[in-house]
C-alpha cells in the first residue's frame, strides 16, 4: 500500500454518485482497446476459449508496456451502438470469461505480469449464458486469478459491475479512475431488488458506496486515479495517460516481490475483506 | 377427509420454518409443489421431501444438521454478528431492522452456521446457509465463516461440505459482499494445498454471486432434484432480456445436463453419498518417503 496516492480534492465535490455513475457509461470514455493501443507497442489480440467460440465482449492479448511483455484483458463496450451489438454492451458471456482464463494461465506459463481493465455493465445474464454456465465461468477466472504466479494489476476505467467485473479484478493491486465505478450490482438491479422500483437507482448508486472515492476510504482499492476536469470522456487521452503511468508505478513495485511473498500479500489482501462484530 | 382439509386450509404453513410447538393447526403441511396436505410428522420423517410428489421442501440451517452423525456437530464461530459497514441509506426498513427482524424470525446471527461433525465416523467441516435469513445473501459473517470453515478444514486435514442456498451477495453491504467471493474463494485454495476435497450441496435456489463463486468451483458438487439453481435469475432474464424460457430451465437436471454440476441426488442419499465421498477422498497412496529412502538406498548402493 506504499504507493497509493490519497484521492484529489480539486474535483467539483458536486458531483453525485449518480453523475459518476453517468461518467463511467459516457460514450465518448476511453475503453480497453483505447488504453491499449495508446500505453503499448506491438499489441496482439489473441482470440478464443478453444472450447465455444470467441467473446468479442472480452479482449485480450500480448503487448509491450513499460519495457516487457504483458498480458492484457479487458471488457470491451463499444463507442457507437454497432459495435455496442457486436461486443454486446461489455457484458460478456461464459466463453469471454473462459477465453480471459486461458490468456492467464498463458501469462503464468511465460511469466508475463496481468493487467486487466474492468469496465461491464454486468455478466450477460442471457438464457445461452446460463446454458453455458455463466455461474461457473465466472467462479473459474475467480479461482484462476487467487492464485496465478504472476503480479497482477486491475484498473477499473468505467463500470465494475458485479460479478461480471470481478471476475477480471482478483489483483494485487486494485486501480480506480476518479470517475469509474464498482458495484455489487448496477444501481438499477440494486434498487429493484432492494425498493422494487429501478427509477429509485440514483437513490441505489448513493447507498451502495461505489465511488472510487467511497470504496479507497473502506479500502477495497488502492488508489484511485484523477481524471481530466469533466470526466475522461472530456480528454481521453490525459486520462489514458494519467492511468498508465499509475499502472505502470503499480507493475513495478509488485513485481519487486518474490512470488509466494506476492501470492501471500493477495491471500491476505482478500482474506481480510468484511467488517462483522467478535465478540 | 377433503372436508377436513378445506377447514383448515388458511392456517396451513409449507415448509421452512423451524420446528415449533405441537399445536393442532401446526401438524399438516401444504406442499408448495402438489398443493397436497402432508402430515408434518411423516414429512419430517421423510426429511421434508413431500411423500405424494417428491418436492424437496427447503431446509433450515439447522435442520441440515440432520446430515451429521446424531450429537457429532460442534459449532465454530457462532459469535460472528453482522454490522453495517456502508451505513447504509435505506428508503424502507434500515439494514439494521431487516437483521434484527430476520434474526428474530430465524434465531441465528445471520444466514450461515458451520462447525465440525461427522458422517458416517468420517469427519467434515461443515457450513450451511439459510435461506429464511434475507435469503441467505452473502455478505461479510456469510463470507467469513464460509472463510474459516475451509481454512479450519485444511488445518484439520477432513474435507468440506457447504451447502449452498442464496439469493446472490447482500446489496446493503456493496462491494464489500461483492468481494467476498474472492474471499471465500481464496480460502478455499487453503483446503486445496491440504489435499482436501469441497463438496458443494446445492439446494433450492441458489443464485447470483454463491453461483458464481465457491460451490461452482467445487470438487464435487451435488445438487437436490427441482433445485433452482444459476447465474441470473428467471424474471431478469424473461422481463429484462425478454426471452421465453423452457420448462426445467435452471433446475438441478437443467444443471446436470449441461456438465456443470456431478449429480442430482435425492436427499435420502445424501448421507450415503457424502459418506463414501469423505472415504474415497481419504484413502491415498503411502507417502512418497519410504519410497525416497528406498531410492537413496539404492544410489547408495551403487556408488
Ligand atoms: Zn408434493
Amino acid at each position: 500500500m506504499d504507493e497509493t496516492t490519497p484521492p484529489t480534492d480539486d474535483q467539483p465535490q458536486e458531483l453525485t454518485p449518480w453523475d459518476r455513475v453517468q461518467l463511467a457509461r459516457h460514450p465518448q470514455r476511453p475503453h480497453t482497446l483505447d488504453y491499449i493501443a495508446a500505453l503499448c507497442e506491438d499489441f496482439t489480440e489473441l482470440h478464443g476459449d478453444r472450447r465455444f467460440g470467441d467473446d468479442a465482449a472480452i479482449v485480450g492479448g500480448l503487448a509491450t508496456f513499460a519495457d516487457r511483455t504483458v498480458m492484457l484483458i479487458g471488457h470491451q463496450k463499444g463507442s457507437d451502438t454497432r459495435e455496442n451489438v457486436r461486443r454486446n454492451f461489455g457484458m460478456s458471456h461464459p466463453e469471454g470469461y473462459r477465453k480471459a482464463q486461458r490468456l492467464m494461465r498463458q501469462a503464468e506459463k511465460f511469466g508475463f505480469p496481468l493487467i486487466c481493465f474492468v469496465d461491464t455493465p454486468a455478466a450477460d445474464p442471457k438464457k445461452e449464458s446460463e446454458e453455458r454456465g455463466q455461474g461457473n465461468a465466472i467462479a473459474e477466472s475467480i479461482l484462476v486469478m487467487t492464485t496465478l504466479r504472476v503480479p497482477i494489476v486491475a484498473a477499473v476505467i468505467g463500470e465494475g459491475g458485479s460479478g461480471g467485473a470481478l471476475a477480471l479484478s482478483v489483483a494485487d493491486r486494485i486501480l480506480m479512475q476518479e470517475n469509474a465505478i464498482f458495484s455489487v450490482a448496477p444501481p438499477e438491479a440494486a434498487a429493484s431488488i432492494l425498493w422494487r422500483d429501478s427509477a429509485k437507482a440514483p437513490d441505489a448508486a448513493r447507498a451502495l458506496k461505489l465511488t472510487a472515492q467511497d470504496l479507497y476510504e473502506l479500502r477495497i482499492i488502492d488508489e484511485v486515479v484523477p481524471e481530466p476536469d469533466g470526466g475522461a470522456n472530456e480528454s481521453p487521452q490525459a486520462a489514458i495517460t494519467a492511468l498508465g503511468a499509475r499502472i505502470r508505478a503499480n507493475l513495478n513495485t509488485i513485481s519487486q516481490l518474490d512470488i509466494p511473498t506476492l501470492l501471500r500479500q493477495r491471500y491476505q489482501k482478500y482474506r481480510s475483506i468484511g467488517e462483522y462484530i467478535e465478540h | 377427509m377433503k372436508e377436513f382439509f378445506r377447514r383448515r386450509k388458511t392456517s396451513f404453513t409449507t415448509g421452512g420454518q423451524p420446528e415449533s410447538n405441537q399445536v393442532p393447526d401446526d401438524m399438516w403441511v401444504k406442499c408448495s409443489a402438489c398443493r397436497e396436505l402432508v402430515y408434518k410428522k411423516e414429512l419430517n420423517d421423510g426429511l421434508k421431501v413431500c411423500p405424494k410428489c417428491g418436492h424437496h421442501m427447503r431446509m433450515s440451517a439447522h435442520e441440515w444438521l440432520w446430515l451429521l452423525d446424531v450429537g457429532s456437530f460442534s459449532e465454530t464461530d457462532a459469535h460472528l454478528l453482522p454490522t453495517d459497514p456502508l451505513g447504509f441509506v435505506s428508503l424502507d426498513e434500515s439494514y439494521a431492522e431487516k437483521l434484527a427482524k430476520a434474526q428474530q424470525r430465524t434465531g441465528m446471527p445471520d444466514a450461515v452456521i458451520a462447525g465440525v461433525g461427522t458422517i458416517n465416523g468420517g469427519r467434515l467441516a461443515m457450513a450451511v446457509g439459510d435461506f429464511a435469513f434475507m435469503g441467505s445473501s452473502m455478505g461479510s459473517v456469510y463470507g467469513e465463516k464460509m472463510s474459516r470453515a475451509a481454512e479450519r478444514a485444511a488445518d484439520l486435514g477432513i474435507p468440506l461440505l457447504t451447502i449452498n442456498t442464496s439469493g446472490g451477495a447482500r446489496q446493503q453491504e456493496g462491494v464489500i459482499a461483492l468481494m467476498q467471493m474472492a474471499k471465500v474463494t481464496m480460502a478455499l485454495t487453503r483446503l486445496a494445498e491440504a489435499g482436501q476435497p469441497h463438496i458443494a450441496l446445492m439446494v433450492d435456489p441458489c443464485y447470483g454471486g454463491v453461483t458464481a463463486s465457491y460451490p461452482s468451483v467445487a470438487d464435487v458438487i451435488i445438487a437436490e432434484p427441482g433445485a433452482n439453481i444459476g447465474f441470473a435469475g428467471k424474471r431478469l432474464i424473461e422481463q429484462i432480456m425478454r426471452q421465453k424460457l423452457p420448462s426445467g430451465f435452471q433446475t438441478a437436471e437443467f444443471m446436470l445436463d449441461h456438465g456443470m454440476i456431478d449429480m442430482v441426488a435425492e436427499r435420502g442419499q445424501l448421507r450415503d453419498i457424502i459418506g463414501r465421498l469423505i472415504r474415497l477422498y481419504n484413502v491415498r497412496p503411502e507417502p512418497m518417503e519410504p519410497l525416497m529412502a528406498s531410492a537413496g538406498a539404492y544410489l547408495n548402493g551403487r556408488a
